[in-house]
């Protein structure tokens, strides 16, 4: 299974550097998404994907799923999204004080 | 004693701005007693250098890196130690006539000089390589705050610029030749390094560390091509031209390259290097002369030319490294001898000329040779101090020049016997280069005293009535000249007293100063030294009598300045070109700097993969495929690689929120609860937020157009993209040790009593992470109601 995975993530950041790389600012906003996604999912494939159950102790039970990249995990899902609503509203900002929506457009000195 | 001799100018530097209080005395006044008590100080030093006894100061400094304040005082630094100071001290009293105490803002002229003065004692008497370096950038540093000294003319910037310029970076290069040296013996003290010389001469770092100390010494001591500042350097104040820029700092190469000798001397490099450079220099600095019409830029490539001449003496002199007996290294070693004597020569008459021709600035108002003329019965005492000056740099009896130019042809001719090289006739190169420099030297000699003095006045040319110049003015020229006829009379009152034991200095060893003794006469017999030196007054006078004639020196061919040009040429070229390659990839465009980061990403990970050995890429002990998860890998996939055809906002926004959801499902099947659930509610708010704002967003065109594709960017992302799934295999395929999370599933009920691990580690064991985690959804709280509610300032 590691090897699909390993592939998806590789597919999910090319897409989001595509992205990245164009003019439109939501474009760009929308491609860090993508590379978001794609590093949790290669967290979590790095740590192995050995079947077991969830990380909640419960009796009878002998194997886990490693619950330190999840912690590792969570942590970057709510700071991806902080960084995310602030880079969405700096755009907006960005749209209403320049009238624009391609970022070469903008005069680097002003 | 000595290391207060070279402390005293600087703390005299920082007392002479309080010299404003007594604005009634010349600040020259309290200038005077430094050069004076320091010359008398090396003066009382004389007798016991002469016995051999070499005086050393050694003052702990940084001692963990072998860098200490050593000074030694030998017989080649005390000769230096009295020029700086004799000269300094002679400067000093022509500069309290020359310049003016009103309008010249005259104390920082005094600031500077002794900085200088100071710098200059430092370079001589430093032991230790880092402190002479140290020292050595202060006179580039000095000399260049003198060349500026009138800073609101242009030319004079310009020439600071450039002697500042060339000179660093010599100084830089002797820099790291000193490392060098470091490298190979472990200590900075040169006495330690050249008691390991014979050791040194077959190590690889050998002949990169000589060529770059003599870089070092050729840039400061103008030799060519680097010459090109000196020149431009006359634009400073006379004074300083007679001091720094002929009689002391010029000399600063010449003092190195003869105290690197008894490192580097004995190596055939050193012999052809230092020779060749020092007869080009020579042979262009005197023919260049000639062409000159005005008075200072004549001495200035005057200057240049003795001192090639000096520097040429100084690598013939070498030669005698190659012998052990006595006799030879005595019949060889003339020529160091020979230096050593022209250097004095040198300092003395072309001090009293640079101060002639300040006096002659001074009283007629210009120094243009075509305006000059007939000063003679108007100022007899300073055309006269001219003729001897210029006559004893001809080389012509009986001036000190005379001998000393007798015994550079001797070194010239003898060094024709020197058979360790091979050379054969191509020997024959340096007396023959010697003798016609002599010509063009005895023409530019003849030139600088008969056309200022002799001929008829051109009154109505001058500016100023022209007449004798004050005593005070005379005096310092007067003083030298004098030297130059007692030096010629009494050749041996100074050969004892320094000549012998700077030639013992240079030659290294511990030679006792008997073997390097060579009594100095006038006359020889008929030698071919005495028939050379008559070829050059017939050769030189017939020349001279005839030189505005000659094609060669016409104007329109002599005044082409390739090196200047060059010089120039190259400066706009390091601008136009740092200039126009920055313009090239500092674009401004976002997304050519990414560009350049992401490709520098993929070389250095893809090159890291491929040529490391040690990594493979591991397929073994994966997890077994199951549908459902596929299935999920792909429709996310598939939503993924629309987002980018999407012709509409909305249609992208959802794309990726349907991405979202498809990792959601993924943390699910893959055991993780609280992730799924964290995922869901950021991505549903994420998709809440991205359309609310995108309902205020102003109408515009292109971005319902379809978006544009670039083959660069999906090569580069593909790039990306590969990387990063190799470094996943990779990492997977070679990962040694266990996770640790056994102990968190162990503990978590024990230690911190929770059974779900995730959150048990997000709050107990790893709590600071979440702390700041929580911090940052603050701060980009805040960021947002900031950005919303301040500085709202609508299009403009």
């Amino acid at each position: 299974m590691e090897w699909i995975m390993a592939i998806a993530v590789g597919a999910l950041f090319m897409i989001g550097v595509y992205l990245i790389l164009s003019k439109g600012l939501l474009r760009i906003i929308l491609g860090t998404s993508l590379l978001t996604h794609g590093v949790h999912l290669l967290l979590m494939t790095m740590a192995g994907l050995k079947r077991g159950a969830a990380p909640v102790l419960s009796d009878g039970v002998e194997s886990y799923a490693d619950p330190l990249p999840q912690a590792l995990i969570l942590t970057s899902i709510v700071i991806s999204f902080g960084i995310t609503a602030l880079y969405f509203v700096l755009a907006y900002r960005a749209y209403q004080t320049r009238g624009t929506d391609e970022i070469d457009g903008y005069d680097v000195e002003d | 004693m000595l290391h207060i001799a070279i402390l005293i100018p600087f703390l005299w530097a920082a007392l002479i701005p309080l010299m404003r209080w007594f604005s009634r005395i010349h600040a020259g006044w309290a200038v005077l007693p430094v050069p004076v008590a320091i010359f008398a100080y090396l003066i009382s030093q004389m007798s016991q250098i002469g016995s051999g006894e070499n005086i050393v100061v050694e003052i702990p400094w940084m001692p963990d890196l072998g860098i200490n304040l050593s000074f030694v005082l030998d017989g080649w630094s005390l000769l230096f130690g009295l020029l700086i100071s004799g000269i300094g001290a002679l400067v000093v009293w022509y500069s309290m006539f020359y310049m003016g105490k009103r309008t010249d803002s005259i104390r920082n002229f005094y600031v500077y000089l002794l900085l200088f003065m100071g710098a200059m004692l430092g370079v001589v008497f430093s032991d230790n390589l880092m402190v002479l370096y140290g020292f050595w950038e202060l006179t580039s540093i000095a000399s260049f705050l003198l060349i500026a000294f009138w800073y609101r003319r242009e030319r004079s910037r310009y020439g600071a610029l450039k002697s500042m310029l060339i000179t660093v970076f010599g100084g830089l290069a002797m820099f790291a030749g000193f490392n060098l040296l470091y490298a190979m013996t472990g200590t900075y003290s040169i006495r330690e390094i050249a008691a390991q010389a014979s050791e040194l001469v077959d190590q690889p770092l050998f002949l990169p560390a000589m060529i770059l100390v003599l870089l070092g010494a050729f840039t400061k001591s103008a030799q060519f091509p680097f010459h090109i500042w000196l020149p431009d350097a006359m634009e400073a104040p006379t004074p300083v031209s007679a001091y720094l820029h002929s009689a002391t700092m010029v000399k600063a190469g010449l003092y190195l390259v003869a105290r690197m000798s008894p490192i580097f001397a004995g190596a055939t490099e050193w012999f052809w290097i230092v020779s060749l450079t020092g007869l080009v220099t020579l042979t262009y600095g005197s023919f260049k002369a000639i062409r000159q019409t005005d008075l200072k830029a004549l001495l200035a490539y005057s200057t240049i030319s003795q001192l090639g001449l000096i520097m040429s003496l100084l690598g013939v002199g070498s030669a005698a490294a190659f012998y052990t007996d006595a006799d030879q290294v005595a019949w060889f070693g003339l020529a160091t001898t020979a230096a050593v004597f022209h250097l004095i020569n040198h300092a003395v008459f072309k001090g009293s000329l640079f101060m002639v021709v300040g006096i002659v600035d001074h009283e007629t108002g210009t120094r243009d040779l075509r305006r000059l003329g007939g000063l003679m019965k108007l100022m007899p005492i300073t055309s006269a101090i001219a003729l001897i000056g210029s006559f004893s740099m001809a080389g012509l009896p009986p001036f000190s020049g005379f001998l000393s130019k007798e015994m550079f042809f001797t070194a010239m001719v003898h060094i024709l016997e020197f058979d360790v090289l091979n050379a054969g006739s191509w020997m024959l190169l340096l007396p023959i280069l010697a003798w016609i420099a002599s010509v063009f030297t005895f023409v530019y000699s003849m030139i600088l005293v008969f056309k200022t003095f002799g001929g008829k006045l051109k009154e109505n040319t001058l500016d100023k009535k022209p007449h004798e110049a004050s005593a005070g003015l005379l005096a310092s020229p007067i003083l030298l000249v004098s030297l130059a006829i007692v030096f010629a009379f009494m050749p041996n009152l100074l050969a004892y007293n320094l000549i012998d034991p700077a030639v013992a200095a240079i030659r290294g060893g511990g030679v006792d100063f008997e073997s390097v003794h060579v009594s100095i006469h006038f006359w020889h017999g008929w030698t071919p030294e005495l028939w050379m030196t008559i070829g050059v007054v017939l050769l030189g006078t017939l020349l001279y009598r005839t030189y505005t004639r000659f094609k060669l020196l016409d104007r329109e061919w002599s005044n082409r300045d390739t090196l200047n040009r060059l010089y120039n040429g190259l400066l706009s070229l390091l601008e136009n070109g740092g200039r126009r390659l920055t313009d090239l990839y500092m674009t401004g465009s976002v997304r050519h700097y990414l560009i350049y980061i992401l490709i520098f990403f993929i070389a250095a990970l893809c090159g890291t993969l491929v040529f490391s050995p040690d990594i493979r890429l591991g397929m073994d002990n994966y997890a077994p495929i199951t549908f459902y998860e596929v299935a999920l890998v792909v429709v996310m996939l598939a939503t993924a690689a629309a987002v980018p055809f999407a012709r509409s906002r909305v249609n992208a926004i959802l794309f990726t929120g349907a991405v979202g959801y498809m990792v959601t499902a993924l943390f699910l099947i893959f055991r993780a609860p609280d992730l799924a659930l964290t995922q869901m509610i950021v991505e549903t708010v994420s998709v809440v937020l991205f359309l609310l704002c995108f309902k205020f967003l102003p109408k515009l065109k292109s971005t319902k157009e379809r978006p544009v594709f670039k083959w660069t960017n999906l090569l580069v992302a593909g790039g990306v993209g590969v990387t990063v799934t190799l470094i996943a295999l990779a990492s997977m395929g070679s990962s040694p040790f266990e996770p640790i999370s056994t102990y968190f599933l162990n503990e978590s009920y024990k230690s911190a009593g929770g059974k779900n691990v995730v959150n048990v580690i997000l709050v107990d064991f790893r709590g600071f992470d979440t702390l700041f985690e929580i911090m940052v959804l603050g701060v980009a709280s805040l960021g947002i109601f900031g950005l919303i509610k301040l500085g709202v300032q609508t299009t403009p």
